[in-house]
């Protein structure tokens, strides 16, 4: 398949949103129709409601949909809900190392309890370079799926200290607790996340609860789709912005999580034809801040939380603060206090400007003449000395938000997104901003363009190579890797690139991780 | 009379270690949940205050020794600084009266009640530095004559290295991180037991005291909504030097460490204020205009300008908002004998130290 094809493509990209079910038709860089339905309790009903609208609305052919992408926050609101987590063996393989702190130790008391208390220890684990910490052993872990078997769980999770460097033993003990539990869900740690063990470890466990949910969603969206009369590959879009095909999002549910920021920022990436930029993608309630990197979202360097549970995930690094169309406005104080508190989604009802009595944010944008909604002559008694302050404490809010979000002193572009993006004037501390057409489908369209990728992040000793050498080496590791799971070769770029020299180690130890993504082929 | 340390006393005091950190020291996550879990085990930690040490108690340092990036993946057994202290303690054919931390800055700081806990013995509350620096020689145990050995070093597996003599403090070093390399890149130490007179002299009195109370200001500030940061600089004696923006970072490694520095730009009262900052591990000087206002050994401070929080020198990004804190370090890490150790000119800065105003309450220098 060449780039060309690719271009010519039809494809569909769902967002199922908590609120909202959106989705857009697009060819090439081309969007055809974008619509916006309610989500329904049972997934299904809404995505059909969507797929139907749309395909509709562009008068396309079923059979002509070459692709479909959906984006969806199911299985982290579970989390944060903790709803639908399945009982699951927590098996560490780290003897006689990492006996100080069991598994879940730093979980809320209710997410540990949704999980259950089943922990086991065993030999397993190895050192930085790869040797074994202690002999692996089969009879033990034999034992132990004996043991899980008699108490009767379905989910498994397996975790090797430095297995990232190593997963053989993993891999092991996977298949022999498979052989005595074969109706377990089992994940191991390798397969997850990177070296920090008990973030590691928590996703994993987090990812092995979350399996049976995943296959009756994952299926009911493969319904929905299928009941529409459309034939053609379906995937749903992982953390990175990436496809993932639907049997892997089945096995890992986790790798779903921050889908959503992923996606609206890479739409108004895609919209904005920016590839750095500051995004603010204005909600109700709250505005999500983010930089874009070469299209990508930047990384989170440090630990992220879901649902109160610190994991190692690869999460774009994006920030809130509490000012979204909704947010209430209290002219008490000189300088008038704007959100966290908001209506939310409830301002068609209870904004000033849509016949409520509460002054909200978007009443403000109204009277100060950044909009047009609902009716003005509503707010005719709003003192414009109020507007004036209101309108400077918003635009004060938006550029501590984006001074927040730079990493360096380089003008860079200002996307603004999502349906509180009226909020914003034309410039945000100085700085023209960008508000794309399709604003408020951003989502939809960042799943529909979703890239295929690889990574590869692993120890190197620089005293028998050269740093270059290694990154070549992992380069092409990465490059092989993408390539076979469906990236056309051409349209590979490296997206992250990073070495890190491990102090206190022989050998010149360097971490070494290269991404790599790129279109993919069908 | 020892006081027991509860669940929140530690949540504090990894707030206030990391403050002390004074951008180094490791992050003490790992460290808080370890000695939180000795608690739920129902054991006891307790803390003694220097003055209630007898002259001839026995008091060893305890702690962490190896790669950060090792110790997040590889976590302890568990009994490790127990083995290297029952090792120590049968060479020196006397128990331990107490434990007590090496550098209360970061992760290290909390490690001798991990350790005093499954010893069942008190836990000294002071420090050898008041502070974190990355060498191990830069303690006022060290500075004021204390050798480090005879010490051991103990892993997961059960393998324990006595270091009975040692050339000088540097072959320790050099020997120490050997074993440590071939332990698989951490390893628990404790290091010569010193007699309770020595360390009524010596060591830093009050700092585990010092980093709970510090971590509660932090904890409380939050609760109600207002700034942890002037309430700092009072329980410390220090000074607020700027609330400014971080616009530019350089960073690299030099032989394991991690150096650079920071440009910084006034923000709020400070507008128009530019100063600089460098750093190796830990923050060393704070120079506004052409003038080097702080410097090591006095502690330069880095706090979230909203949280209160410490920001350690490997989390420092561009546009950052920090609020920076000046605060005067002890008496001990002052002196002339000190300062060859720890002061600006050991750190490669060519400056003499312009110490900040001294804490009050606090003698000047004793004699060691």
């Amino acid at each position: 398949m060449t780039v060309g094809d690719w271009q010519a493509m039809i494809r569909i990209g769902v967002d199922v949103g908590g609120t909202n079910t959106d989705a857009v038709i697009m060819t090439g860089r081309e969007i055809l129709a974008a619509v916006k339905v309610p989500t329904t309790a049972d997934v299904t009903h809404g995505l059909i409601d969507a797929l139907q609208r749309v395909l509709d609305e562009a008068a396309i052919e079923r059979a002509h949909v070459s692709l479909v992408v959906i984006g969806t926050t199911h299985f982290t609101n579970a989390v944060v809900e903790r709803r639908h987590l399945a009982p699951t063996a927590a098996v560490r393989l780290c003897l006689p190392a990492a006996q100080c702190l069991p598994p879940m130790v730093d979980w809320p008391a209710d997410s540990r309890g949704a999980v259950g208390d089943h922990v086991y220890f065993a030999q397993g684990g190895v050192e930085f370079d790869g040797t074994p910490i202690a002999s692996f052993d089969p009879t033990e872990i034999r034992r132990i799926g004996a043991d899980i078997r008699a108490r009767g769980l379905e989910s498994i999770a397996i975790t090797g200290v430095f297995a990232p460097v190593r997963a053989d033993y993993e891999r092991e003990a996977a298949s022999l607790l498979q052989d005595e539990c074969p109706d377990a869900f089992i994940t191991m740690s390798s397969s997850i996340g990177q070296l920090g063990f008990l973030e590691r470890e928590s996703a994993t466990i987090l990812n092995s609860a979350l399996r049976r949910l995943a296959q009756s969603t994952v299926a009911s969206l493969c319904r929905g789709v299928a009941e529409c009369g459309i034939h053609a590959p379906m995937f749903l879009s992982q953390n990175d912005g990436t496809l993932l095909e639907v049997e892997n999002a089945k096995l890992f549910p986790v790798l779903t999580f921050a889908s959503g920021p992923t996606n609206s920022m890479r739409g108004a990436a895609f919209l904005s034809g920016q590839d750095d930029a500051i995004v603010l993608d204005v909600g109700g309630t709250t505005t999500d801040v983010g930089l874009l990197h070469r299209g990508f979202p930047r990384q989170a360097s440090t630990t992220v939380d879901i649902g109160g549970v610190r994991t190692n995930f690869r999460m774009p690094d994006v920030f809130s603060i509490g000012l979204g169309g909704g947010s209430l406005v209290d002219d008490a104080t000189p300088v008038p206090r704007i959100g966290p508190a908001s209506v939310g989604y409830d301002i068609r009802r209870r904004g000033r400007v849509f016949g409520g009595d509460t002054l909200t944010a978007t009443d403000i944008a109204v009277a100060g003449g950044r909009t047009t909604l609902g009716d003005p002559a509503r707010l005719s008694d709003l003192g414009q000395d109020l507007v004036s302050r209101g309108l400077a404490r918003i635009d004060q809010l938006l550029e501590s938000a984006v001074e927040r979000a730079r990493i360096s002193p380089q003008p860079i572009p200002i996307i603004v997104v999502g349906g509180g993006s009226i909020l914003a004037g034309a410039h945000v501390g100085g700085v023209p901003i960008i508000r794309p057409k399709h604003f408020a489908v951003a989502n939809a369209i960042g799943a529909a363009i979703a890239q295929t990728g690889a990574e590869v992040d692993r120890i190197y000793m620089l005293d028998t190579q050269s740093r270059e050498s290694a990154l070549a080496n992992a380069e092409g590791e990465a490059r092989s890797k993408a390539i076979a799971a469906g990236a056309i070769a051409a349209t590979l770029n490296v997206t992250e690139r990073e070495d890190v020299p491990l102090a206190y180690l022989r050998g010149n130890a360097t971490r070494v991780r290269v991404k790599v993504v790129g279109e993919r082929a069908l | 009379m020892p006081r027991l340390i509860t669940a929140s006393d530690i949540e504090a005091l990894a707030i206030g270690t990391a403050i002390l950190g004074a951008g180094g020291g490791g992050d003490p996550y790992l460290t808080k949940l370890q000695c939180l879990q000795e608690l739920r085990r129902g054991r006891r930690v307790s803390l003694i205050a220097l003055d209630e040490l007898a002259d001839d108690a026995l008091i060893v340092p305890v702690g962490g020794i190896g790669a950060p990036s090792i110790s997040i993946e590889k976590l302890e057994q568990g009994e490790e600084g127990l083995r290297a202290l029952r090792a120590l303690e049968e060479f020196a054919g006397r128990p331990a009266t107490a434990l007590i931390a090496a550098e209360i800055g970061g992760g290290n700081g909390l490690t001798p009640l991990i350790v005093a806990a499954a010893a069942g013995i008190d836990v000294v509350d002071a420090d050898g530095m008041g502070r974190a620096f990355p060498e191990m020689q830069m303690t006022t145990f060290s500075i004021y004559g204390h050798r480090s050995t005879p010490a051991t070093l103990a892993d997961e597996r059960g393998n324990v290295v006595l270091f009975r003599s040692v050339a000088s403090e540097a072959w320790y070093e050099k020997l120490a991180r050997a074993a440590v390399v071939s332990m698989g890149g951490t390893a628990m130490g404790a290091e010569a037991p010193m007699p309770g007179s020595y360390v009524k002299r010596c060591a830093v009195p009050g700092t585990v005291t010092r980093c709970i109370e510090l971590g509660r200001l932090v904890q409380e500030a939050n609760r109600d909504h207002h700034s942890a940061i002037p309430l700092i600089c009072e329980r410390e004696h220090g000074v607020h030097l700027m609330t400014a923006k971080i616009v530019d970072l350089k960073r690299h490694l030099r032989g394991g460490f991690s150096v650079g520095e920071i440009h910084l730009e006034g923000i709020d009262a400070h507008v128009g204020d530019r100063a600089r900052i460098a750093f190796q591990n830990e923050y060393l000087s704070f120079e506004r205009g052409s003038t080097i206002e702080v410097s090591v050994p006095d502690l330069i401070v880095l706090l979230d300008a909203d949280s209160g929080h410490a920001i350690s020198t490997d989390i420092l990004r561009y546009g950052q908002r920090v609020a920076v804190l000046g605060l005067p370090c002890h008496a001990l890490l002052r002196t002339p004998r000190a300062l060859e150790v720890v002061g600006p000119r050991a750190f490669g800065l060519d400056t003499e130290f312009k110490p900040l105003p001294e804490m009050t309450g606090i003698a000047g220098p004793r004699s060691v």
